[in-house]
């Protein structure tokens, strides 16, 4: 369906998109993944508030413009002439929350990254996910590449479901982000192979 | 589907008033709309050659014209304006109605059905 029709006017055959979310509280390390596996520098794009699904209608009467924006960090993995994935770093800031709906839409996953030195600040973002059946993994993000706990001890801790799959990485480590990002994409394909049988 | 329905997003550029809204061609102001046509990975592609009838344009549409000439996701686009997400989708809107721009929406991703592609993903990144 997708670029494959030929109009009487020239058009430059376009990619196929799709997103996998980087998500997890605040500092984290979402924007370094981002930029470790990313082949352009993060770029940032800038939301306002109220408009933040892209179908607001009233861009007007906002009054204090420096609060009311949100800034997006993302990456970009080209896989094919056809095919470009595209990374988002979430909003850490709970307040930004509802941004996290629209950027959900149409995603593959997400990655919930962890900082071992305070998990809670990542609670938030896996129970996101987990109430809205999006499937993630764990990424715990070694600061100073230290991983003082096991998976086991990390998945206890943050009462994780069953099945989650915790990963340790360094978020600055471009192989060591691929890893996770292939563990996700290889539990949708193990479920979507589950769906199938 | 009514006939206004119908109107090509090019015949409704041109102030027709054919059951839509037709906007002022304002970068800022006024501005009702736009529909969820515009996500971030929505990729736009300028159509060369333009259609005879352009539309009014403001310089900042040109610029986008001239940064879609090959296939971009609006994310992308955003980010090297410099404008909010939400801005950057009017523009597009205007663009798509005066029929400079193509879009391709981003793929639907229903993983019981796409193996194959999360299989591209898969193989794309075990090249990284
Ligand atoms: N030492 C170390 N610093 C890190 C690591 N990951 C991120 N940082 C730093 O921690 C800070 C916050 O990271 P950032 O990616 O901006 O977090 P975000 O808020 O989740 O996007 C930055 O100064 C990073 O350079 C890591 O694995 N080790
Ligand atoms: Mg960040």
């Amino acid at each position: 369906m997708a670029g494959s029709d030929h109009t009487a006017q020239r058009v430059a055959e376009a990619p196929d998109t799709v997103k996998i979310l980087i998500a997890g509280g605040f500092g984290v390390g979402k924007t370094t993944m981002v930029g470790s596996v990313s082949e352009i520098i993060p770029l940032r794009t800038e939301e306002r508030l109220t408009s933040a699904g892209l179908g607001v209608d009233d861009l007007d009467g906002i009054e204090d413009k420096n609060a009311t924006t949100v800034a997006l960090d993302f990456g970009r993995i080209t896989i094919s002439q056809e095919l470009v994935l595209y990374l988002f770093g979430t909003p850490g800031q709970q307040r930004f929350w509802f941004m996290w709906n629209d950027l959900a839409v149409g995603a593959l996953g997400a990655v919930v990254l962890v900082d071992v030195r305070r998990p809670k600040s990542s609670f938030a973002a896996i129970d996101f996910f987990e109430r809205r059946n999006i499937p993630f993994v764990i990424g715990v993000n070694g600061f100073h590449g230290e991983h003082p706990y096991s998976p086991e001890e990390i998945r206890e801790a943050l009462a994780l479901p069953e099945g989650t799959q915790v990963l340790l990485c360094d978020a600055r480590e471009r192989k060591s982000c691929r890893d996770v990002l292939i563990a996700l994409i290889d539990q949708l394909i193990a479920s979507a192979a589950d769906n199938r049988a | 589907m009514s006939p206004q329905r119908s109107a090509t997003a090019s015949e409704v550029s041109g102030g027709d008033a054919g059951g839509r809204l037709v906007r002022p061609f304002a970068l800022t102001g006024g501005r009702t709309r736009p529909r969820n046509e515009f996500t971030l990975i929505t990729v736009v592609s300028a159509v060369d050659p333009p259609p005879a009838r352009r539309g009014r344009q403001q310089p900042e549409h040109a610029r986008i014209l001239r940064m879609c000439g090959k296939p971009i996701a609006v994310a992308e686009l955003a980010a090297l304006l410099d404008l909010p997400m939400s801005v950057v989708a009017i523009m597009l809107c205007d663009l798509l109605e005066a029929g400079r721009i193509t879009v391709h929406p981003p793929r639907v991703v229903s993983p019981s059905q796409d193996i194959h592609l999360l299989q591209k993903v898969r193989d794309g990144l075990g090249r990284l």
